[in-house]
């Protein structure tokens, strides 16, 4: 056995310094909770919305270093930046949505906010993760707040539901994650993931058995936490069930973590094995697009809709991944076009349940188009980028996506994915036909749509517009990043763009 | 010394326990039960490893798991309390109130 040798721990503050920063901000929360009234939990929301700024400020800095930490524990590369940055907007999002509904729907503030930020650190963690066991805390960190969140209106039975639902099956699914990395820990006879490339690249395992199996637990860990067919399950009902700003946290940055993790495991670190995985995710991809897709249009009530069209959008980006780490850099543009469309029809659908739908039935929907044009307008922008049609940031996403998997010779899967693309047209379209060209609807209340809601649904539409009308700069930015992944462990894919 | 095999079959004898266990008992105390006997398979496995490969990493995950382990008890006990107070149930089948 090896001595503990702390004088060979590189400690290095500076990259870990925003997660600090959110742990911290996570706890005064909590605390101040105890002098603040249970329903005025909007001085809260704001200072998490400070302490998110300050950590992006923060995470702003370590982009373009690379190197590890804490003895390869922590990998400081673009890669962990951009999705840090991604994360942190999405959460950013998350709060301007909560403001108004936290108060109104009774739900506790302090919990609320503090859960929030120590699940934002959990998904931090995994973006920056440099082993296997790193993956597995931020994941846990990640998972065991979200579980709270999406059962914190304790008083509402769906809530409750999905809560369960969401934690049986989340905390199975790790239960597989952490059986695929003891296998591959048995097998390499390492956690770190820099090492574990250098293992599996030398060639020395061959197509050893326990690795094979820990591969392919990994797999089902990871697919579950990305909502993959046949591992999808929970996604609608805790999608539903959960209050509406969290179900938009978790389908963007919940989303966004578990790809961090999947992308960096397999893209980066298991890629001397590829051929053992990508048949395998080619299946899963293919599965995940048709089941989404299909399962999608059947629904009535929004929120249900969505969260098969995120199933729908975790397969394109499978898409991506079967193709191999040439298309990484797509794969990165698309989470974030993915990020900013998703949270804008969250905050679309959050403003309508203020203004009278709080059924969140698409047939509620119709004649929005005159009665609120600004509003309905912003749901086409979403509706349209979700569908992938220019110049949202969809379309750009897909075409670059698409483009990528083509270039390695997938031509079949990128066959299903144009042609589930087209399916998606069809429950996408059916919002907006009830939206402009159908009358009648509902209109119970009088409400006003709150600052900080508006501006959340109309950054969220700017944005859209803005990456995918110019994309150029984000797709650079997003290649970039990958790379700087794959360069830090020293792996040198060659003429990997399209 | 007992066999590496002997302790990876008996790890991944428990693991299946509990997957089945999950699959086929209808009441969440014992799922959830089940899932913890998979955390427990899973250490087995991390301390027979590590004390094979003589790397302490096995080891020292299992505190780690041992802890996440502990915090999952205590979210998933609240969730399943919280959900009891209003539905008087602890029964995965009647956990209705949203499918397809």
């Amino acid at each position: 056995m090896t001595p503990f040798n702390v004088t060979a721990i590189n400690i290095v503050w500076l990259p870990i310094l925003p997660m600090i920063v959110i742990a911290i901000a996570a706890m005064v929360v909590l605390l101040a909770g105890v002098r603040i009234n249970e329903e005025d939990s909007e001085g809260l929301g704001w200072l998490t919305l400070a302490a998110l700024f300050v950590a992006f400020i923060l995470t702003l800095g370590i982009v373009g270093q690379s190197g590890v930490a804490f003895a390869g524990a922590i990998s400081i590369d673009s890669f962990a930046a951009y999705f840090e940055l991604a994360i942190l907007i999405a959460a950013m999002f998350t709060v301007l949505m909560s403001l108004d509904y936290a108060g109104e729907h009774h739900i506790p503030g302090a919990e609320y906010y503090s859960l929030l930020l120590f699940s934002v650190l959990g998904m931090m963690l995994m973006a920056t993760a440099g082993d296997l066991i790193i993956i597995f805390l931020g994941l846990e960190t990640m998972s065991l707040s979200v579980y709270v969140l999406a059962g914190i209106a304790r008083r509402d039975p769906k809530s409750n539901e999905a809560a369960i639902k969401y934690f049986l099956l989340g905390a199975f699914s790790t239960g597989f994650l952490l059986y695929g990395i003891a296998l591959v820990y048995g097998a390499t006879g390492t956690i770190k993931l820099g090492p574990i490339h250098t293992v599996l690249a030398s060639g020395a395992m061959g197509s050893n058995r326990m690795l094979l199996l820990g591969i392919g637990m990994l797999l089902i860990g990871f697919a579950f936490k990305v909502a993959a067919v046949p591992f999808h399950m929970w996604t609608p009902d805790v999608y539903e069930g959960a209050p509406t700003p969290i179900t938009a946290f978790m389908a963007v940055g919940v989303k966004l973590a578990a790809f961090a993790g999947f992308l960096r495991v397999f893209l980066v670190d298991l890629t001397p094995m590829t051929g053992e995985w990508s048949s395998v995710l080619w299946v899963v991809a293919a599965l995940t697009m048709t089941g989404g897709n299909l399962m999608a249009i059947a629904q009535t009530n929004i929120k249900r809709m969505l969260a098969y069209s995120s199933i729908a959008h975790a397969g394109y980006l499978l898409v991506g991944m079967t193709a191999g780490a040439g298309a990484g850099g797509a794969i990165l543009y698309y989470l974030v076009a993915y990020a900013f469309t998703n949270l804008g029809a969250f905050a679309v659908v959050i403003a309508l349940e203020r203004l009278g739908v709080p059924s969140n039935k698409i047939s509620d929907y119709r004649g929005l188009g005159t009665r609120h044009p600004l509003l309905a307008g912003a749901m086409a922008v979403f509706l349209l980028s979700l569908t992938g049609v220019p110049p949202m940031a969809g379309f750009v996403g897909k075409f670059y996506l698409f483009y990528a998997a083509l270039h390695q010779g997938y031509v079949g899967l990128v066959i299903i994915a144009v042609l589930n693309s087209v399916i998606s047209t069809y429950y996408y379209f059916s919002v907006l036909v009830a939206m402009y060209m159908q009358e009648g609807g509902v209109e119970v209340s009088r409400l006003s749509a709150r600052p900080a809601l508006v501006a959340a649904i109309g950054l969220a539409a700017i944005a859209t517009v803005v990456i995918g009308a110019y994309p150029q700069p984000y797709i650079g930015i997003a290649s970039n990043a990958f790379h700087s992944a794959s360069g830090a462990e020293g792996i040198h894919a060659a003429s990997l763009e399209p | 010394m007992i066999p590496l095999t002997y302790m990876m079959s008996l790890s991944a004898i428990i693991f299946s326990i509990g997957v089945a266990g999950v699959i086929i008992r209808r009441n969440i105390l014992v799922m959830f039960m089940s899932i913890e006997l998979m955390l427990n398979a899973v250490n087995l496995a991390f301390i027979s490893l590590g004390s094979r490969l003589g790397s302490m990493d096995g080891q020292v995950i299992v505190f780690f798991v041992m802890t996440v382990a502990a915090a999952e008890a205590a979210v998933g006990l609240g969730i399943i309390l919280s959900s009891f107070r209003n539905r008087e149930t602890v029964h995965a089948d009647e956990m209705t109130l949203m499918r397809w």
